[in-house]
């Protein structure tokens, strides 16, 4: 598939000493959603930053679009958006204001039914005359979204979309930037919300302490790292695993009163082998009066992949 | 190849000046209000009794090319100042350092809106100091383009102020400490010929005695020094403010981490 941005080699050292990008390489497929997931510092706003222009890297190379952003920044600027973490913004703008500044600044002429598009979209239309300070928290993130397509990128950075929103709203974004995918566009998040990842992202980088640990697509992370866990009640205590169940990977728990089944790989194999162990254990005569299980999630496998030095991938 | 997008202009240019409609009580209002105060006392109260200094020249009329530049002077280099420090600190330069506008375009923004303001500015502070003192222009395309000039300089002056500031304070100190106390004692009330040595000396060292000179030149036809000098000094400072600006661009200095 066609790359749509490539970072190769990219560092990135503030003026106090702090290394917030330790050579970064990645590349971002053209018409996916990717999610940057990372803890405080590793390096997630940086590396969106030196993108965009925010930030000077130290070295390496952006190309986006196949073109070397140092050279060609104006140009390439054009077809990218950003809508920033922060809600930074003039707020005594009004809306519709603010998002047809937008659109001039990056050298677009006015265009009344493209603005209004992209306003009705957000269901900011109704509030078009309104000052930004007026708005909602979950408003005010969606402006700086309008603002940011006001341009019609075709590579969106959206740097923790969701932060601060309720739920409701949350899903709400969820929709709105599949909607934005459907149409074409790029997605480059972070969040600091797994299950958003999890939700919505084609392909999950990790990004810790300037260096990028593992690029996967989001189910095959999910299929390598994930595991089922399932706790079977049993009818009476055992002493030891039943030979008939031997070939699964269970152990005795809660002083024989309990059969763990640990195993799976986080895309249905698992709950497969759960049913065939709970046939088995029928079959063997082996009681259990209630059985537990759970997947375990992308912030577990974030969780694991951080702790373990050994969990270093490469970069896609 | 030289890049301009002058739609990108254009959009900094009128953000800026619905920024100033916005707040038009603050940048207009309350210096037309100073300014007139000065006039009220200088000008038609106390200006009968006073000698300009300048040949054929009322004292009443010899003080408004002085007093239109101390408003000029202090407000360009104000709203140069916040007009870059605004989105610093409330963090939407973000959108001018993602979007594709460069040096040129900035400036021509944000300068040329703040040169804008102190345009009006200027305009309306000569139609209301008809009412208080009488005066003629003998140049008025000098003046106009003087005060450009000028407007544009202490502007672009701001405009580095306002990158260099870390707090609101520091954007106010420069205009209140330098440039409002400098432009009174450059011969806004006087003529510097009128002074005893040394502090006739001492007076030429400061720079704003030239602009106002220039300015009162454009005006009157006549002045302390001869308005190649002022021009000169206008110019010379607006070169030094480009090759500032460009440099703070090119290095990213306290607009890029």
């Amino acid at each position: 598939m066609q790359n749509i941005l490539e970072i190769e080699g990219l560092t990135k050292t503030y003026a106090g000493g702090f290394t917030a990008l330790a050579g970064v390489d990645l590349a971002i497929r053209k018409g996916e959603i990717f999610a940057l997931l990372g803890p405080n510092g590793a390096g997630k706003t940086t590396l969106i930053g030196a993108v965009c222009g925010l930030v000077r890297p130290g070295s390496g190379t952006i190309r986006a679009f196949g073109e070397d952003m140092g050279r060609h920044w104006r140009t390439l600027r054009r077809r990218i958006g950003l809508v920033p973490q922060e809600l930074s913004t003039d707020m005594f703008e009004t809306v519709l204001a603010t998002v047809n500044y937008s659109r001039g600044l990056f050298g677009l002429a006015p265009d009344a039914a493209k603005v209004e598009d992209v306003l009705r979209a957000l269901s900011l239309w109704d509030k078009r005359h309104e000052s930004l300070r007026a708005l909602s928290g979950g408003m005010k993130r969606r402006v700086l979204i309008a603002k940011a397509l006001a341009h019609d990128p075709e590579l969106l950075f959206l740097d923790e979309p969701t932060a601060g929103v309720d739920v409701e709203l949350r899903r709400d974004m969820w929709r709105q930037i599949a909607a934005l995918r459907d149409r074409g566009t790029t997605i480059i998040l972070t969040t600091h919300y797994i299950e958003e990842a999890e939700e919505m992202a084609d392909r999950v980088g990790i990004i810790q302490a300037g260096t990028i640990r593992v690029v996967e697509e989001t189910r095959t992370i999910m299929a390598h790292l994930g595991r089922t866990e399932a706790h079977f009640t049993l009818g009476y205590p055992l002493a030891e695993v039943p030979e008939a169940l031997a070939a699964f990977p269970v152990q005795l728990a809660e002083d024989g009163r309990e059969l763990v089944y640990r195993g799976g790989d986080g895309a249905g194999q698992g709950k497969a082998q759960v049913a065939a162990l709970a046939k088995a254990m029928v079959l063997a005569g082996v009681e259990f009066t209630a059985i537990n299980m759970r997947e375990s999630s992308l912030e577990e496998i974030f969780v694991t992949l951080l702790d373990s030095p050994a969990g270093q991938g490469e970069a896609a | 190849m030289i890049h301009f997008n002058a739609r990108s202009a254009w959009s900094i240019y009128l953000h800026e000046l619905d920024r100033a409609r916005r707040t038009a009580l603050q940048s207009i209002v309350a210096p037309l209000l100073s300014t007139m105060l000065y006039f009220v006392v200088f000008g038609a109260a106390v200006g009968s009794r006073m000698n300009s200094g300048l040949d054929g020249v009322d004292y009443g009329a010899f003080i408004v090319p002085g007093l239109l530049m101390l408003t000029l002077l202090s407000e360009s280099t104000s709203n140069g100042a916040f007009g870059i420090y605004m989105p610093r600190f409330t963090g939407a330069i973000y959108e001018l350092l993602s979007a594709p506008v460069g040096f040129g375009e900035t400036l021509a923004g944000f300068v040329g809106a703040a040169a804008t303001k102190s345009l009006v500015l200027a305009a309306i502070i000569m139609g209301t100091a008809r009412f208080f003192v009488d005066y003629q222009v003998v140049h008025p395309f000098f003046v106009l383009g003087f005060i450009l000039l000028v407007s544009s300089s202490f502007s672009l002056f701001g405009f580095i102020l306002g990158i260099w500031a870390k707090s609101f304070e520091q954007v106010g100190m420069v205009p209140a400490l330098f440039v409002m106390p400098l432009t009174f004692l450059g011969g806004t009330f006087y003529s510097v010929d009128v002074l005893p040595e040394p502090w006739r000396s001492i007076a030429l060292v400061n720079p704003m005695v030239y602009l106002v000179n220039g300015l009162r030149w454009c005006f009157y036809g006549k002045a302390d020094f001869p308005v190649i000098v002022s021009l000169a000094m206008a110019l010379g400072f607006l070169t030094i403010c480009v090759v500032i600006i460009a440099r703070i661009f090119a290095t990213g200095w306290r607009l890029r981490s």
